[in-house]
């Protein structure tokens, strides 16, 4: 379990806590969707994945990072502007309002 | 020369000639069957863009410059062998081999090693800490090196030495150092006046240069310590980029017994021949003419000729234009056509402004009819023009010096480049003219750089010609009298300006209601805070209620900025740089209540960094209950109003530019805009507060106060024009009010005021037709509309503080009530400051 659904923004992330990891956590509320990655960015290894903006390029759900604008795809996690990066993704599961993450 | 099917042909070297070579080749055959090719590379990576490397330093990855994916090679039926050079031709039985063993027949060979940098033979060369700069490796092994060194020196004072130096410094070394054989810089390209001013130049960035040196040993046990020189001196540094010329890599030509240089380099003839018919060498490993060209374009010409030979046509490799343009230094430098040509064969027309750092030289022929060369330093935006101008010999007018000086009437920029004829070659580097570009943009649609670049290649290379292909492109849309359009993303079909008058007509106030009405899909990191401007401009409510929060730019998002560590600014507003010592005590006590790094701004106030987003609302809270506001150093909107001390104490001051700039700046405070905007008073015209260089700056006279617009300090500074004279300050303020909302509801997203007006059909005339002679008749509602935000504004801070629902998203996460563990701070100059990252 890691958190109520109202802890995540509406169309934004969340950073939770989970065995000792970051996880970035999205409410994609626009498309009915919830999505979770790494909260570091591999870029300049900064915990801020879930400050950034989501969006969608062609359709693909997407997040970007805060400090240089590195783009990622919420779904398979590569990176969209730069093939040199990829983030992980984990399942997500919303039940009662409660979401729960698959590590 | 005849074409036979299954031609088998071996290039040896994967660099930019190399692979430019494989390009053509594809593009030029006639049927896919026509060719066989093998590719060997000895470097592990397949061909980059080696004129751009020092990008890498500023933080492009090698995919961003490598030239085509591997995909590439296999799509196109390309053998390529990496990290496998060829090590040995048998050119009896036509053959090479490689180190990892591979035998590869060819009927032509192709010889495209490049060259390597020279290494003089000073003692101590092969300690650590010394390195070259050549490849992506190189690069790499510089960039840890230089985590841990203080001093870098690089030897040579030429092209690529000054490039290394300049990245040295931007790496974050304290000192870097420039040690050059020569008494002066870059000697082959540039003349003795054009040298000193360059280096005045760069000793300004920061560069110690030493000239007239020469390098006896490099001292140190293991790793270098310094350099010893024949004058008895001696330079204290712990890291060396040689940077001494480049040395053909003419080894493999050698073994196989082809006739090279005695100084290096692979003998070719006209069609790029070497001693061998079937063996052919281009790029920087060739000697044509008796030289080596060591530039980009001259290597691209070798590879087109060869490829035109064995396609059945017909070309010759003619001594090829040096011309260049330097990038990356810091400072512009060019030379282009005979640079170096005397009087009489020429007149010489010079301009130097030690000031600004400039120096031009242009060569003009006897009769005055044509360009012969000429150098620009400091300032080299002509350089585009002046080449064309050179190369296409086109008639020069009477006044020749207008050519460096720049017609003093103010003719627009564009214009230059179309009255070119349409065989001026353009881009150099892929051979493209004038009148391609005009095809592509006329005939095919390509209405973008990126569009142009990608079908006939145009601005493809060394980059150089990009702003004039932008102005053919703009020229030829507005001769087909097509309305350029820019529109926002690929969610949004409008521009800025007209989404916010849709917005205003609709009176939309969501992200979600203005996506629904006038976009499509779910928006993105681009129209999101373009969005959140055009509502915060609109209605100027708070940025993080309704949908607001997650649209906003994270410095936004959280109403700070946010720094290395996810760490966050917070910077109260101090207006006009006047604060009571009571005030100055609690930033004091709270930055150290909160382990803060405190700093004077150059904005005339003070920014605390260092902060964790856990601690930004009671640090707030504390602030707001001492007076203090937010300064929304994080907003595209009003920073700081800058004041010099003025009339009150300083005995030349004719006007209050304290009270003044402290009214302004509470008049536009909060205020949303396109981009960020500044502004400054100056209490007479010794000009203290340099007002000339903000979006609108004032200055006292004896009479009232002069209003200029339009400045920008910044990476391309430029000085504020003067909007009206001698007002009292009431018109002042009203002036301002108009200017402001003109620009707000006009400009493209992230332009400052300055670039928006450079790009106004009409310049300062027309601006000041809109704003002081109200032309359009909208005055009036524009001061309408500034007022109605001024009158709505609250500080967001405040608001956060006040509401616990907004104050809850101030919080790493969201399950724990803790402060981001990641983040780790190190002691400097008895402050914190957060840990560099990797
Ligand atoms: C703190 C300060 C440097 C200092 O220690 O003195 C500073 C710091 C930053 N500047 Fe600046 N600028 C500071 C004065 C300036 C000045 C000088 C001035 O205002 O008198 C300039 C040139 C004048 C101008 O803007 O015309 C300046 C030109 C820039 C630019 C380039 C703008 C341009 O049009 O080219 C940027 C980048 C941008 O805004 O896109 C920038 C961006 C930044 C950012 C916001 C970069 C970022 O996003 O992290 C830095 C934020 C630091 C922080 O966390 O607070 N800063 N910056 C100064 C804060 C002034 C203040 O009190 O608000
Ligand atoms: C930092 C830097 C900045 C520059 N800036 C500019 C500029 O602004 N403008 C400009 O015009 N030029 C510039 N140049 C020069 C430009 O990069 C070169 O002219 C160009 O790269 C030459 O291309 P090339 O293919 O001949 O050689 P290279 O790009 O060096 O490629 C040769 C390749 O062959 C490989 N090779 C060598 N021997 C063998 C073998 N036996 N088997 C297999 N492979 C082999 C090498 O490893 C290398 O990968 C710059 C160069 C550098 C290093
Ligand atoms: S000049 Fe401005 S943006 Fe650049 S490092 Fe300094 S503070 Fe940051
Ligand atoms: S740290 Fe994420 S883009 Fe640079």
């Amino acid at each position: 379990m890691a958190c109520h659904v109202d802890d995540i923004p509406t169309d934004g992330g969340g950073c939770a806590l989970i065995e000792g990891k970051q996880i970035a956590i999205f409410n994609f509320a626009r498309r009915g969707e919830w999505y979770a990655t790494d909260n570091q960015c591999p870029h300049r290894q900064q915990m801020a994945v879930s400050r950034g903006m989501i969006g969608s390029q062609d359709g693909e759900a997407k997040v970007a990072c805060p400090f240089h604008k590195k783009t990622f795809s919420l779904q398979s996690g590569q990176c969209l502007n730069d093939d040199a990066y990829k983030i992980n993704t984990f399942p997500v599961m919303v039940k009662e309002n409660m979401v729960y993450i698959g590590l | 020369m005849d074409t036979i099917l299954n031609t088998h042909i071996v290039v040896v070297g994967n660099g930019m000639v190399g692979y430019k070579f494989c390009e053509k080749l594809l593009a030029k055959r006639k049927s896919e069957g026509e060719f066989v090719i093998t590719v060997f590379g000895e470097e592990p990576r397949s061909a980059y863009d080696r004129v751009h490397l020092s990008e890498y330093f500023a933080g492009k990855s090698a995919d961003d410059l490598s030239l085509a994916p591997l995909e590439w090679y296999a799509e196109n039926g390309i053998r390529l062998f990496l990290s496998d050079p060829v090590v040995d031709i048998d050119r009896d039985e036509k053959l090479v081999r490689s180190h990892h063993g591979h035998v590869v027949h060819y009927d032509y060979l192709v010889l495209a090693t490049g060259s390597g940098a020279f290494v003089p033979s000073v003692p101590g060369v092969e300690k650590d800490g010394v390195f070259v700069y050549r490849t992506i490796e190189d690069l790499e092994l510089i960039l840890s090196y230089a985590r841990k060194a203080k001093r870098g020196a690089v030897l040579g004072g030429g092209l690529l030495g000054l490039e290394a130096a300049k990245a040295l410094l931007d790496l974050g070394l304290e000192e870097a150092h420039v040690v050059e054989f020569a008494p002066r810089l870059m000697p082959r390209q540039i003349d003795e006046p054009g040298s000193r001013m360059l280096q005045s130049q760069l000793e300004a960035l920061g560069l110690k240069i030493h000239l007239s040196k020469s390098t006896q040993e490099i001292i140190g046990e293991d790793c270098i310590k310094g350099l010893q020189f024949a004058d008895n001196t001696f330079l204290d540094v712990d890291m060396l980029v040689i940077s001494a010329g480049i040395r053909p890599r003419d080894e493999l030509a050698k073994i196989a017994g082809l006739e090279t240089h005695p100084r290096g380099g692979i003998v070719v003839d006209n069609q790029l021949r070497t001693s061998d018919p079937s063996i052919f060498a281009i790029g920087e490993c060739a000697l044509a003419h008796h030289m080596i060209y060591g530039l980009i374009a001259p290597g691209y010409e070798m590879a087109d000729v060869v490829v035109t030979m064995l396609t059945g046509g017909e070309k010759e490799f003619h001594p090829f234009d040096m011309s260049t343009k330097l990038k990356l230094i810091g400072t512009d430098v060019a030379s282009f056509g005979d640079a170096f040509i005397e009087e009489p064969a020429c007149k010489t027309i010079r301009y130097e402004n030690k000031a600004k750092g400039v120096y031009k030289r242009i060569n003009v022929s006897p009769d005055g009819k044509t360009l012969l060369g000429g150098i620009l330093v400091g300032d080299a935006d002509q350089y585009n023009m002046l080449l064309q101008t050179c190369k296409s010999k086109t008639i020069l007018p009477p006044d020749s010096e207008d050519l460096i000086l720049g017609s003093r009437g103010g003719e627009d920029s564009g214009a230059g480049v179309m009255s070119f004829p349409d065989d001026a070659l353009i881009c150099s580097c892929e051979a493209v003219t004038k009148g391609m570009i005009c095809h592509e943009v006329s005939d095919k649609g390509c209405h973008t750089m990126d569009a142009v670049k990608k079908s006939c290649k145009a601005g493809s290379g060394c980059g150089g010609c990009v702003p004039m292909v932008k102005d053919i492109i703009a020229g030829v849309m507005k001769q087909n009298g097509v309305y350029v359009r820019n529109v926002v993303c690929e969610h949004f079909d409008h521009s800025r300006q007209e989404l916010l008058d849709l917005v205003k007509m609709n009176g939309l106030k969501t992200y979600g209601s203005v996506l629904d009405h006038f976009g499509k899909g779910d928006g993105c990191e681009v129209c999101k805070p373009l969005v959140a401007s055009v509502l915060a401009s609109l209605w100027n409510e708070n940025i993080l209620a309704k949908d607001r929060a997650t649209i906003q730019d994270s410095n936004d998002r959280y109403l700070a900025n946010i720094q290395k560590g996810g760490t966050y600014s917070v910077v109260p507003r101090i207006p006009g740089g006047e604060i009571t010592p009571e005030k100055l005590i609690v930033i004091g006590q709270v930055a150290q209540k909160y382990g803060l790094y405190t700093k004077i701004t150059g904005g005339q106030r003070i920014d605390m960094f260092g902060a964790h987003l856990n601690d930004l609302p009671q640090i707030w809270e504390e602030l707001i209950h001492a007076g203090f506001e937010s300064g929304h150093a994080y907003g595209k909107s009003l920073r700081t109003v800058k004041s010099c001390v003025g009339s009150t104490w300083c005995r030349f001051g004719v006007q209050d530019s304290v009270t003044f700039a402290i009214e302004v700046e509470d008049r536009y405070k909060g205020l949303r805009s396109p981009h960020k905007l500044k502004s400054a008073v100056s209490g007479c015209v010794r000009e203290c507060a340099e007002a000339q260089s903000k979006d609108f700056g004032i200055i006292a006279t004896e009479k009232g106060w002069n209003l200029y617009v339009c400045g920008n300090g910044g990476s391309k500074p430029q000085h504020a024009q003067l909007l009206a004279t001698d007002v009292d300050k009431e018109t002042c303020i009203r002036l301002i009010d108009r200017f402001l909302m003109f620009y707000i509801r006009t400009a493209d997203p992230l332009t400052r005021t300055a670039t928006w007006l450079n790009k106004m059909e009409g310049g300062m005339s027309y601006l000041k037709a809109v704003v002081v002679d109200d032309v359009l008749g909208i005055a009036e509602e524009l001061e309408r509309d500034i007022q109605d935000l001024i009158d709505v504004y609250q500080c967001e801070w405040k608001e956060v503080v006040e509401s616990p629902e907004l104050r809850k998203r101030f919080s790493h996460f969201v399950n724990v009530p803790m402060k981001d563990p990641s983040v780790a701070f190190e002691t400097m100059r008895d402050q914190k400051r957060v840990k560099e990252w990797a």
